[in-house]
């Protein structure tokens, strides 16, 4: 993996009492997203979608990026909590924040099972594995169009006011705000997650499978644990897309989103927590720009850039960013 | 009871023209992903590079349908060497998620590039005279296209277990797949090795892209749509093994077709059902090594 950082030349204690405390930049991303929601009110749907998918993007981080699992099917859990929420709220169940929870919770019991079967495997057959559930609930969902309204997908979503109090209104206010707010509350989440020593734990299996099982680390069981986590996670930024689009499609659930999601954080930076910041509006703003220029060809630029970035940039802008900072700093 | 033989006989023979395409896309996936641990998920932009190739030719140029497919297996057999010599070999000491990045990168680029060349919609392969209609075997009809796809499948399946089971050639694949450094060490060059190994397995994609393009279209999201079926048969063969993906497709071929005619609803999930039950029960596949 190409995630590791300087050498801390702090002493081991002091490294691990410091990497936790808050950093002035992490709160760049919170200031610019409230920037954004003044400079530019007539791209605030956009900016709602960004939202998610660095969400989407975060939840990827802590499997990938942390726990070292490579995985071509995380749109499996954004697909499951996208229409978990949109048939909720298609039939009635119209209150937002409840929609997200089930959204999150049944994503996340799916997550948990499938880990429990497909994390027994490792390399290349892991990898076609976590594929093959994505195609196989893609399969289900195109099937079962009597509840998710197949090829056509699912319409008819209606929301009620968020909290009672805030309708969801035409520009897109209440939902940016909405995303901004969970968005917030996930980074929180993860944030504290990958400090406590359940991330640390990851780090080290994803770094030394081997010795964390000669210490005695339960490494399966937190494989499956922070597997069925990230899926929660991405769960919920799925339940977010139906509700703020008001439509689910059949691409919620394909490899095309699951690569376009590896994509934004290895863009960005895996293992940082921060690439998803970074690497998420990168592509969704370029992708907007240039898909209006030319719509069919945005698949061959992102395959160039990506190719380019194994060659070149392993470790995505954050860990460009850094490398120059070293040498600056020598 | 009549019906029901001959249903059974139609669902083994077209069971079998799918596996044998499904064979010889896959099976120089499994060589070189058993040889060089490279987890190339663009191994099927290759087959879908000798459909294009084969259709343009004919097409295009007026060749026959057998010069036609023999030269685009040659042309992606040399683009797969230079492919590999330029960028693959810098990514085989690197992990896991470089390989897949750059591979789904390949894809994308080949999306982009087929719809280019050729626009969205799909190729068709204009079959010779000879293989449309129908042959008689054993008093039953069957097409004979199909027919031709099984016989030329089985026919590579042979050369290809004789050629690596018994020759000094693969006597060094196996040698290299089982222990690279061993390998190297009693003097056979595996880089060499790798190459040949790699136009070898990316010209017999080819191979099964301009024959099967019948079977599985072609057109420009070939490589992701046909990506889960290729994999799920390297996998469930054992990588590095030639017996293993023969038997896997086949138990896939046969049984997807079977389960898709006979239960048309839920006929699809039959291999994700296969898969999973065959990857618990051997994680490491019918013929890997654990």
């Amino acid at each position: 993996m190409f995630l590791y950082r300087a050498a801390p030349t702090l002493s081991p204690v002091e490294y691990m009492v410091r990497s936790h405390r808050l950093r002035w930049p992490e709160l760049l991303p919170w200031l610019a997203i409230l920037a954004a929601f003044f400079a530019f009110p007539s791209y605030l749907a956009l900016g709602a979608q960004v939202m998610i998918m660095v969400l989407f993007a975060l939840s990827l981080d802590l499997v990938l990026g942390y726990a070292g699992i490579v995985t071509l099917g995380h749109s499996a859990f954004f697909g499951v909590g996208a229409y978990t929420a949109g048939i909720l709220a298609a039939h009635g169940w119209g209150e937002p924040i409840s929609g997200l929870v089930v959204g999150g919770a049944v994503a996340g019991a799916v997550g948990l099972v499938t880990g429990l079967i497909i994390l027994r495997t490792r390399g290349l057959t892991l990898l076609m594995l976590t594929l093959a559930v994505v195609s196989m609930l893609g399969e289900a969902a195109n099937k079962a169009g009597w509840l998710t309204g197949g090829a056509d997908g699912l319409q008819g979503i209606t929301l009620d006011p968020l909290l009672g109090l805030f309708h969801f209104d035409l520009f897109g206010r209440t939902a940016y705000v909405y995303c901004a707010l969970v968005l917030l509350a996930g980074w929180m989440f993860v944030r504290r997650l990958v400090h406590a020593p359940f991330g640390r734990s990851l780090t080290g299996m994803r770094e030394n499978t081997a010795r964390m099982h000669a210490i005695g680390a339960p490494v399966r069981q937190r494989l499956v644990t922070v597997y069925a986590i990230a899926a929660a996670l991405a769960g919920v930024a799925g339940a977010l897309q139906a509700q703020t689009t008001q439509f689910v499609g059949l691409n919620v659930l394909s490899f095309e989103l699951s690569g376009a999601v590896l994509i934004m954080l290895i863009f960005g930076g895996v293992g940082r927590l921060y690439g998803a910041f970074v690497g998420a509006p990168i592509y969704m703003v370029a992708q907007d720009a240039l898909s209006r220029l030319d719509p069919e060809y945005w698949f061959f630029w992102v395959g160039l850039l990506l190719v380019v970035t194994v060659m070149f940039a392993r470790g995505g802008i954050l860990g460009v960013v850094d490398q120059i900072r070293r040498k600056v700093m020598r | 009871m009549h019906e029901f033989i001959s249903a059974l006989v139609s669902i083994l023979f077209h069971g079998l023209a799918y596996a044998m395409i499904l064979y010889v896309v896959s099976v120089g996936l499994s060589v070189t992903m058993g040889l060089m641990g490279f987890a190339n998920l663009a191994h099927g932009v290759f087959a879908m590079a000798g459909g294009y190739v084969a259709v343009s030719l004919m097409n295009g140029l007026g060749l026959h349908f057998p010069s036609a497919v023999a030269l685009a297996v040659l042309a992606v057999a040399a683009a797969s060497v230079v492919l590999e010599r330029l960028l693959y070999a810098r990514l085989y000491g690197a992990g896991e998620i470089e390989q897949v990045l750059f591979t789904i990168g390949l894809i994308f680029i080949s999306i982009a590039a087929a719809k280019f060349a050729f626009g969205p919609t799909q190729q068709q392969l204009v079959l010779p005279e000879a293989l449309r209609g129908e042959v008689e075997v054993a008093g039953r009809m069957f097409p004979t296209y199909r027919a031709f796809i099984i016989v030329v499948g089985a026919a590579i399946a042979l050369g290809l277990w004789l050629g690596l089971e018994r020759s000094q050639f693969g006597a060094r694949v196996r040698a290299a797949v089982d222990n690279r450094r061993m390998a190297r060490s009693v003097g056979i060059d595996t880089n060499l090795l790798f190459s040949l190994t790699f136009a070898l397995g990316s010209g017999l994609a080819a191979l099964g892209g301009a024959l099967g393009g019948e079977l599985l279209t072609i057109h420009p999201n070939y490589a992701i749509e046909h990506l889960v079926y290729f994999l799920t048969v390297v996998a469930v063969g054992g990588l590095g093994s030639i017996r293993g993906p023969f038997l896997a497709a086949v138990l896939l071929g046969v049984g997807d077709t079977a389960c898709k005619y006979l239960l048309p609803d839920i006929g699809a999930f039959f291999i994700y059902f296969a898969l999973f039950a065959l990857l618990l029960w051997r994680p490491a596949g019918l013929f890997g090594r654990a």
